[in-house]
């Protein structure tokens, strides 16, 4: 069957006969959720900037008088107004949970199927012990990608209900009161702030962990991961797309992913 | 209270004022002062003064559990004079420990007689943690354990002041490992008010103040989500700091004999816990109104936070990661996460390398010159005509 869709692929005038397998081009990531990303960006960086220069400020100035600067002001003032932003960026990416497409929706992000079990189990064992190669090829991310995000999802709930709770001290409008009752739990206001402070070290181990695999997956898959984000294009095999095993909330299916499977289709020669 | 208060038996506490020499005019500077650190308008140092002209009494047992007596050291060192006198001495303390001639069975007696007496009346002061471990062995009073004297005692309680740091949070006896299983009043009482007066000690003039809110209101204070005095404890002691100023322009005293400390820069580089700390030093200070700690170079130890001893080193911003070893902060166990992760990133791009050789880089079919030059001519002639 597999080898019957590469056939008529393969007969299709605009796909010269070269091409083994056939990508397509197809639209995963909506604008909204690209903007999320990069606008999630751009706050994850300020920020972890900000959050780390008030943990520890350097010594910029070691001399003059208070009334000739106010940076570490500004820098505070920097972190609460890019907090705000990135409460907003959260709120939209939730609303989109909702209203987005089939790749975007919050159902993927909670493991509830016993599928979605299964193929957390063959994406570790395709990607990380590396002992298989039937890679999976889900149209939107995988499994434990997913998942990833949502673990990331509770940290950036963490770092905006505690960071809200902080502030709250310091300001006068209604939404960070909101969260001042979650200090007792923490012991103190000081507990809370380490905490805070903790929470910089997770999404940085996050950031890492999250650019490398983004480079190994566009590297090794070749499906245009990175691009992707930016665009909202991937480029999937078309067998893959098409094929009725294609399942699981984030599209896709099952294909081996070695030279054997592809160079079984040798170049059909020139008519 | 209102029954016993106007009793015309015992002299009001004005009139016992007069009887000590307390002149007209010092009695109005004490109301004037009373009403300015409850932060009242001007016509609050006339309900003051009424209060304490009309009321006789608020009957107080002040129970010491737990404790260094550094509460009562603060109170006594009230900055006006008959403060400490009148509202401890004459008014109040039907029963302290520290400070009653009673002793032994006399003392017992006479906490017996108050409570039944003035039973749903009196308030209960408490100084000191509790401490529930071993049945309550690390603690006894005249043979009764520290949580069965608290409970027996508030039972009767109109309301419950918790002073200081251990009554409202547990202080340096329930730091960790919390040998005795030192608790708050909190953790014992339920069912009553109990205004929270934090601090180690607590600042006399906020001890002298909340007494004198009870008399005059004949009711709690406005308190937070805490239990603490709003009027008092609503601030931190960085929004008070006259240091502040030298945060907000990143001029920090880098270390405590430098210049900078000298010059009286910002002490949060020296572990300063002004920012999470809820208090009034900045503003009432200490010792009549002489000093506090940050004003004597000194960083703020957070000592009106709960927990304030497990989140040493006191002179660092960053607390050690219990369960980490010394001198394991947050950014050192980040920064080695961080470095660990990195090398477990790079042997999976080699694993990755060496195991997906065959799948990654070029594959048959994929050449891009073979394909350019596999494209098929159309049949009627070049594509394009005109070159
Ligand atoms: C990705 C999210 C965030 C990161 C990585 C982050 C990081 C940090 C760090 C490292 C600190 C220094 C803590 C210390 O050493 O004591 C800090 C302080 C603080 N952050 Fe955040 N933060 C984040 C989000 C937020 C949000 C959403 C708010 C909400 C207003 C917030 C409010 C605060 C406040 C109030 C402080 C204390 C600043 C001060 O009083 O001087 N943070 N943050
Ligand atoms: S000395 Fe402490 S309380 Fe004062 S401004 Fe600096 S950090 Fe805040």
């Amino acid at each position: 069957m597999k080898s019957d869709a590469m056939k008529s692929e393969c007969a299709r005038p605009a796909a010269p006969a070269a091409a083994p397998r056939a990508f397509i081009r197809v639209y995963v990531w909506e604008a909204p959720v690209r903007l999320f990303h990069w606008a999630n960006v751009a706050c994850l960086l300020t920020l972890g900037a900000t959050g780390y220069l008030i943990g520890s400020p350097p010594a910029f100035l070691t001399s003059g008088d208070a009334s000739s600067g106010y940076w570490f002001g500004t820098v505070r003032f920097v972190h609460f107004l890019a907090a705000y932003l990135f409460v907003a960026v959260m709120m939209l990416r939730l609303y989109w949970a909702f209203a987005g497409n089939k790749y975007a929706r919050w159902r993927n992000f909670l493991p509830l199927t016993r599928q979605q079990a299964r193929d957390a189990v063959q994406v570790a064992k395709v990607e990380l012990l590396q002992v298989s190669n039937e890679s999976l090829e889900p149209m939107g991310h995988n499994v434990v990608a997913y998942f990833t995000y949502a673990g990331t999802f509770l940290l950036a709930l963490f770092s905006i209900v505690s960071g809200f709770a902080l502030y709250a001290a310091t300001s006068q409008s209604w939404f960070p009161h909101l969260f001042i009752r979650i200090i007792p739990w923490f012991g103190s206001e000081y507990t809370l702030r380490a905490w805070h402070h903790a929470a910089l070290w997770l999404f940085a181990l996050f950031v890492l962990i999250h650019v490398y695999l983004c480079i190994y997956e566009d590297y090794v898959d070749g499906r245009g991961a990175i691009s992707s984000m930016i665009g909202g294009w991937k480029f999937v095999p078309r067998d893959v797309a098409a094929s009725p095993q294609a399942q699981g909330l984030s599209g896709g299916g099952r294909r081996r992913r070695s030279r054997a499977a592809t160079g079984g289709q040798q170049p059909p020669t020139a008519p | 209270m209102p029954a016993l208060l106007e009793s015309p038996v015992v002299p009001t506490i004005y009139e016992q004022m007069q009887s000590r020499g307390v002149n007209r005019r010092d009695f109005l500077k004490f109301c004037a002062w009373m009403s300015a650190y409850l932060g009242l308008q001007e016509s609050g140092i006339a309900q003051i003064a009424r209060a304490i002209e009309t009321r006789r009494r608020l009957p107080v047992v002040w129970m010491h559990f737990q404790e260094c007596t550094c509460c009562s050291e603060s109170f006594l060192r009230s900055s006006h004079p008959i403060v400490a006198d009148i509202l401890l001495d004459k008014l109040s303390l039907d029963y302290t420990e520290t400070l009653q001639a009673a002793a032994g069975q006399q003392a017992e007696e006479v906490l017996q007689d108050t409570i039944k007496r003035y039973r749903g009346e009196y308030v209960m002061l408490v100084e000191g943690s509790i401490p529930i471990g071993a049945d309550g062995a690390y603690c006894v009073v005249g043979g009764k354990s520290a949580i069965d004297s608290v409970r027996e005692v508030a039972a009767g309680a109109k309301a419950i002041i918790a002073w200081g740091n251990c009554a409202c949070a547990g202080c340096v006896q329930s730091a960790n490992p919390n040998p005795t299983q030192a608790m708050p009043v909190k953790a014992i009482i339920k069912d009553k008010p109990i205004i929270h007066v934090q601090g180690c000690p607590p600042i006399a003039e906020v001890m002298a103040g909340v007494l004198v809110h009870l008399l005059t209101f004949d009711r709690l204070p406005q308190l937070d989500a805490l239990g603490r005095p709003k009027v008092f404890y609503s601030a931190r002691v960085h929004d008070t700091c006259y240091r502040r100023p030298n945060f907000d322009a990143g001029l920090f005293v880098e270390t405590f004999d430098d210049a900078n400390a000298k010059k009286g820069y910002c002490l949060y580089k020296m572990g300063c816990r002004g920012p999470t700390t809820y208090n009034a030093c900045g503003s009432l200070k200490w010792n009549n109104g002489t000093s506090f700690p940050i004003q004597s170079g000194h960083p703020c130890l957070g000592c009106s936070e709960a927990g304030f001893w497990d989140n040493g080193p006191f002179y660092r911003r960053l607390t050690n990661v219990p369960g980490f070893g010394i001198e394991s902060t947050a950014d050192r166990l980040g920064v080695t996460a961080l470095g660990a992760t990195a090398v477990a990133l790079a042997a999976h791009a080699a694993v990755t390398r060496v195991r997906k050789r065959d799948t990654i880089g070029e594959q048959p079919g994929e050449n891009a010159e073979a394909a350019e030059a596999s494209r098929p001519t159309p049949p009627d002639g070049p594509a394009n005509p005109e070159i």
